[in-house]
């Protein structure tokens, strides 16, 4: 059984909407998501980029860093924050800073809240919906600039069926 | 260059931000129309479509057809296909994650099922029995 792919939809002129299912049962995903030997493993960022950085004191008030280096050049940027709610297997929410390490571009976003829900749905699936606020409209735009994300106002499914038979 | 392809897309983006507009592209998708067409199904003005098909204009996503006297609106596809491809950039970086931690999950799962294997049989039967 192959799981539909990542959804990305703006639900608000400030916030960025992930969505995606996985085959697994929730305690596994939450463990998937919160332990750092897994995160390590999934969350590589870019193609040619790993993370040799992973450290994650998951509680309430608990700190994280994440940091990913090019196989290239070395180069490194990272995310790092603090742990807000922590309530497993069914919810996480931190907040993000971006790390500009040597990588050094200007990212004027300031700090992002992160909301990460798993939800049980029927014959051992789990959705993961990730929700991320940029607090204002004028920070999630300068994170467009990077080319994180855009200033979008529509959603991409809204695309899709303006450009399913036009293009 | 980066930030010509980023200033376009911002034009695009500020051209869908609204919705009229949007239901005009959605409109349009169908197929070419006049400004009197696209007026019909809303209840605005006709000046006040004619300032939208401008803004949608200027951002590139219509054109005006050759048609002198209709002079018919329609849809171009190049400056939405731009918007599609950065946000699919986007997407597709998530499901790169994503399509790992399945990997992850598959090897998390037949570890955690191998282990409830070694359970003895007449157990699993008492707690399926016992619970629910």
């Amino acid at each position: 059984m192959t799981m539909a792919k990542a959804q990305v939809t703006l639900p608000s002129d400030r916030e960025v909407k992930v969505t995606r299912s996985f085959k697994a049962a929730r305690p596994l995903v939450y463990r998937a998501f919160t332990e750092p030997a897994l995160v390590q493993r999934w969350l590589l960022g870019p193609p040619g980029w790993s993370m040799p950085v992973c450290e994650m004191d998951v509680r309430v008030g608990g700190r994280y860093r994440w940091r990913w280096r090019s196989d290239k050049d070395a180069s490194e940027f990272g995310f790092a924050g603090t742990f807000r709610e922590v309530e497993p297997p069914s919810r996480l929410v931190h907040t993000e800073f971006y790390d500009p390490g040597t990588v050094g571009d200007a990212h004027p976003q300031g700090e992002a809240l992160v909301s990460v829900a798993f939800t049980e749905e029927s014959g051992g699936i789990t959705t993961v919906t990730t929700l991320i606020d940029f607090g204002s409209k004028e920070a999630r735009d300068a994170a467009v600039a990077t080319g994180m994300t855009d200033g979008m106002e529509q959603s991409y499914q809204l695309l899709d069926a303006l450009l399913s038979d036009r293009v | 260059m980066q930030s010509q392809i980023s200033d376009r897309l911002d034009a695009t983006f500020l051209a869908l931000a609204d919705p009229t507009r949007r239901a005009i592209l959605t409109r349009l998708a169908r197929g070419e129309a006049s400004v009197t067409e696209l007026a019909e199904p809303f209840a605005i003005s006709q000046p006040a479509i004619s300032k939208h098909l401008k803004v949608l204009e200027r951002a590139g996503l219509i054109t005006v057809g050759q048609d002198a006297q209709r002079r018919p609106r329609r849809l171009e596809g190049k400056p939405l296909a731009e918007a599609n491809a950065w946000l699919e950039r986007y997407r597709a970086s998530w499901e790169a994650s994503f399509e790992r931690l399945d990997g992850v999950l598959e090897e998390l799962t037949r570890s955690a099922s191998t282990r409830g294997r070694r359970r003895p049989p007449s157990q699993m039967l008492r707690r399926a029995g016992t619970k629910r």
